[in-house]
């Protein structure tokens, strides 16, 4: 969960009462909303919610509070209620987008897309520049769009759909007078403590479908995760771990192999600890400057959209399994199963790796999915 | 990318990838849709609508018609195939009509070449005051006739005013997998050739897999098993409970509507009478022409049953052709036998219906009613069939039996 938006709140509070006319809290109030926010921020939810109670006792229409409360609910797991906060902020001040916003968020947590349409739809109403809204909205047409694929198609895609979170907002922040936009996002997600149905750590969900593609077209080159589901072991290391210890096929094989293998074994290790650590630049640099790009694409292309995804925010896990090198040559063949787990996506993929040597160096040729 | 840009992108996947870019058709001139109750609340007109608005990137107005078509169709899967596409079009550009990644491509093909088929139906009535060429002439007793035609998985029903067809409504099919002209068991072909309905299955008797019901027709004819063609079970039927549709090559054979349109026509069809000519391509004439082939039609039939009457039993053998096999084994047979009836006084020809085979054989199909007797030798009414086919430029009969 999110909370970077956090530091406009106390300046918030005192804006919207302005806006909406009411009387400007005193100090003590002000104080009251931040406790209430930071208990929320420390995931004492419990705390949060009474703290609030507290400020609604004597001013039962303080908007800033009521959002809080929905927030709080939403995070105590009890949509019913946070809806029912949010609906009646939404009627009480349509002119405001992030009741709308979080509304939808969970709306499109239980699935109701039509619901969470609607009203992302009146968010961006109110707010035409909304961008929150807007990418969420992408993200629900595209789970429409899936529903209405499997109805077409007679499929259940919800294992092959990348279920991206949307983005809730955590502010009032359209009645602060900053530039309305998402929250800057981010390492704070580490942070998180309470199990969060609804908040997404990342700020951006991409609309659902191009990451959905499973490996659907034979041969094709995919260079991101595929939405192959498999259950991921509960208590896998949050870092890659050794490939020699993950996959018995190479360590039962003699240290220092002629042949070369185990530095493929460690070259396909440096890849998926640069990918796991978000290093760009380490990543990029295990790819050979002769590397098949999907779909032929240029180089320069590949390299911005990997990095694109590789930098986006939130934890990115890349372990390796099951890993068997054969070389031949100055040509290696590593083939072993990807677990790929970051924000939005936790997947389990067979896949290969050409390598070739250059100057010493084992460095990716082609990569594709598939053993 | 401007929305307008979008929108241009959008029409051009989808309606490319279907081939219907064009100017839109108009269909005031077509056939108009008498028979049926509302023509809104068929498929077609909906689709065209929305293909329609997507060509002019009204694309909320697509969407919300789809809505309202799938409130009413739940179970059309090219509708919520559609709309998939439609949804997904506004967070990212479409590649092609059916954009769902992880789907099977044949699933989606089949439901691209119904999208094709029900439009294209739609858009390329046949001109109306023409006719089907097949249907020469309808018995009294016959109230409607159904013509089929695969290569536009279509079925156009006919009702009979005073022996003349005049269309009354048509509706999707599907057909075999491996499509028409059926020559044997197995090959999942649905025949070609002037059927008749034999049967009504009811509901009740069927699995699911029918839906609302099931009319077997009498394949193979006379005419399919002197030709050596075998199999069975040729039906008009339903579709699942979970289907509104299946893709336009999809049975083993068998002519499937949708429910609502099965009903519908099950209502006009008469047992052992109404007439189900199948054809891989149905020519449309104009009434004139009509007109004269079914008098030349007519006339050689009369023409016969002068012969007949006439007791002369070479003027009534120059009407069959040496080929002839039926009734009487063959030629030779059927000559002595017309010989020994010739001085006999033939009984009355009564409600003559001639069909055309719209096959690749020339041929035509006459029934018609004679008094007979039956095996105790009491009076009944007797139903014939004959199967003509152009010799040497003349109609000869080919076949001859009881139906």
């Amino acid at each position: 969960m999110t909370f970077g938006s956090f530091r406009h709140v106390a300046g918030t509070a005192a804006a919207i009462a302005l806006a909406l006319g009411l009387a400007l809290p005193g100090p003590a109030h002000a104080d009251n909303l931040a406790d209430a926010q930071a208990l929320l921020k420390q995931g004492q939810l419990q705390a949060a919610l009474e703290r609030v109670d507290q400020i609604l006792a004597t001013k039962p229409k303080d908007a800033q509070a009521r959002f809080l409360k929905g927030l709080v609910f939403t995070e105590l797991n009890r949509p019913a209620d946070a809806i029912g906060v949010f609906t009646k902020l939404t009627e009480d001040y349509p002119e405001l987008p992030e009741p709308f916003n979080n509304l939808a968020v969970i709306y499109a947590q239980q699935k109701q897309y039509d619901k969470a349409k609607v009203a992302l739809e009146m968010a961006i109403r109110t707010h035409p520049s909304y961008a929150t809204a807007h990418e969420n909205l992408g993200d629900i047409y595209a789970r429409l769009a899936s529903q209405a694929y499997d109805k077409a198609l007679q499929l259940d895609s919800t294992n092959a759909t990348a279920q991206n979170k949307l983005a809730m907002m955590r502010d009032l922040m359209s009645l602060s007078g900053r530039p309305v936009g998402r929250p800057p996002a981010t390492a704070v997600a580490a942070a998180t403590p309470a199990p969060a149905p609804v908040a997404s750590p990342a700020p951006a969900p991409a609309p659902a479908a191009p990451n959905a593609k499973p490996a659907a077209a034979p041969g094709s080159v995919v260079p991101a995760p595929v939405a192959v589901p498999a259950p991921t072991p509960a208590a896998r290391p949050a870092a890659p771990a050794p490939v020699a210890a993950a996959s018995p096929a190479p360590a039962a094989k003699p240290a220092a192999e002629p042949d070369g293998s185990a530095d493929v074994a460690k070259a396909v290790e440096r890849w998926a600890s640069a990918w796991s650590n978000k290093d760009v630049k380490g990543y990029l640099s295990q790819y050979a400057a002769g590397f098949q790009t999907p779909g032929g694409a240029p180089r320069a292309a590949w390299e911005q959209e990997r990095t694109q995804r590789i930098t986006k925010p939130g934890k990115i896990d890349v372990d390796i399994a099951d890993l068997d090198v054969s070389v031949d040559g100055d040509k290696a063949t590593a083939k072993f199963r990807q677990h790929y787990r970051s924000a939005n996506l936790n997947t389990s993929s067979n896949k290969t790796l050409i390598l070739v040597r250059n100057g010493g160096k084992w460095q990716i040729q082609q990569e594709r999915l598939g053993r | 990318m401007g929305a307008r840009v979008k929108k241009l992108a959008l029409r051009a996947s989808l309606l490319g990838a279907l081939g219907l870019i064009a100017s839109p058709v108009s269909i005031a001139d077509r056939f108009t849709l008498p028979g049926a109750l509302n023509p809104l609340a068929r498929p077609e007109p909906i689709l065209a609508q929305v293909f329609g608005d997507i060509e002019v990137l009204r694309i909320d107005r697509a969407l919300d018609r789809l809505d309202a078509m799938l409130q009413s169709f739940p179970n059309f899967r090219l509708g919520h195939l559609i709309k998939g596409d439609l949804l997904l079009a506004r967070g990212r550009p479409l590649a092609t009509f059916g954009n769902a990644d992880y789907a099977p491509p044949d699933r989606v093909a089949e439901l691209r070449d119904e999208a094709i088929a029900r439009v294209k139906a739609y858009r390329d009535k046949p001109p109306a005051n023409s006719l089907p060429r097949a249907l020469v002439q309808l018995q009294p007793a016959q109230k409607h006739a159904l013509v089929v035609d695969t290569l536009r998985s279509r079925l156009y029903v006919f009702e009979n005013d005073h022996g003349r067809p005049r269309y009354v409504s048509d509706y999707y099919i599907t057909q075999g997998k491996a499509g028409a002209e059926k020559m044997q068991r197995g090959d999942r072909k649905t025949p070609v050739g002037v059927y008749f309905v034999t049967d009504s299955l009811p509901r009740e008797k069927l699995g699911d897999f029918y839906g609302s019901g099931a009319f077997p027709i009498n394949y193979p004819n006379e005419w399919d098993r002197r030709l050596g063609r075998n199999g069975y079970g040729i039906w008009l039927h339903g579709t699942p409970s979970d289907t509104f549709s299946r893709p336009p090559r999809a049975s083993d054979g068998c002519v499937v509507l949708s429910n609502p349109d099965l009903d519908e026509i099950a209502q006009r069809l008469q047992i052992g009478v109404t007439p189900v000519i199948i054809g891989n391509g149905i020519e449309w004439t104009s009434a004139g022409d009509w007109e004269a082939e079914r008098r030349q039609l007519s006339q050689q039939f009369e023409s016969w049953q002068l012969d007949r009457d006439s007791g002369m039993a070479d003027r009534l053998l120059s009407h069959y052709s040496p080929r002839y096999a039926g009734e009487k084994a063959n030629f030779a047979q059927l000559s002595r036998s017309l010989r020994d009836a010739a001085q006999r006084t033939q009984a009355p020809v009564r409600n003559v219906a001639i069909f055309r085979d719209p096959g690749k054989d020339q041929m035509a199909v006459v029934t018609f009613e004679e008094d007979g007797r039956n095996s105790k030798g009491r009076p009944t009414v007797v139903t014939k069939r004959q199967y003509w086919i152009v010799e040497d430029g003349r109609w000869k009969i080919i076949h001859e039996g009881q139906a």
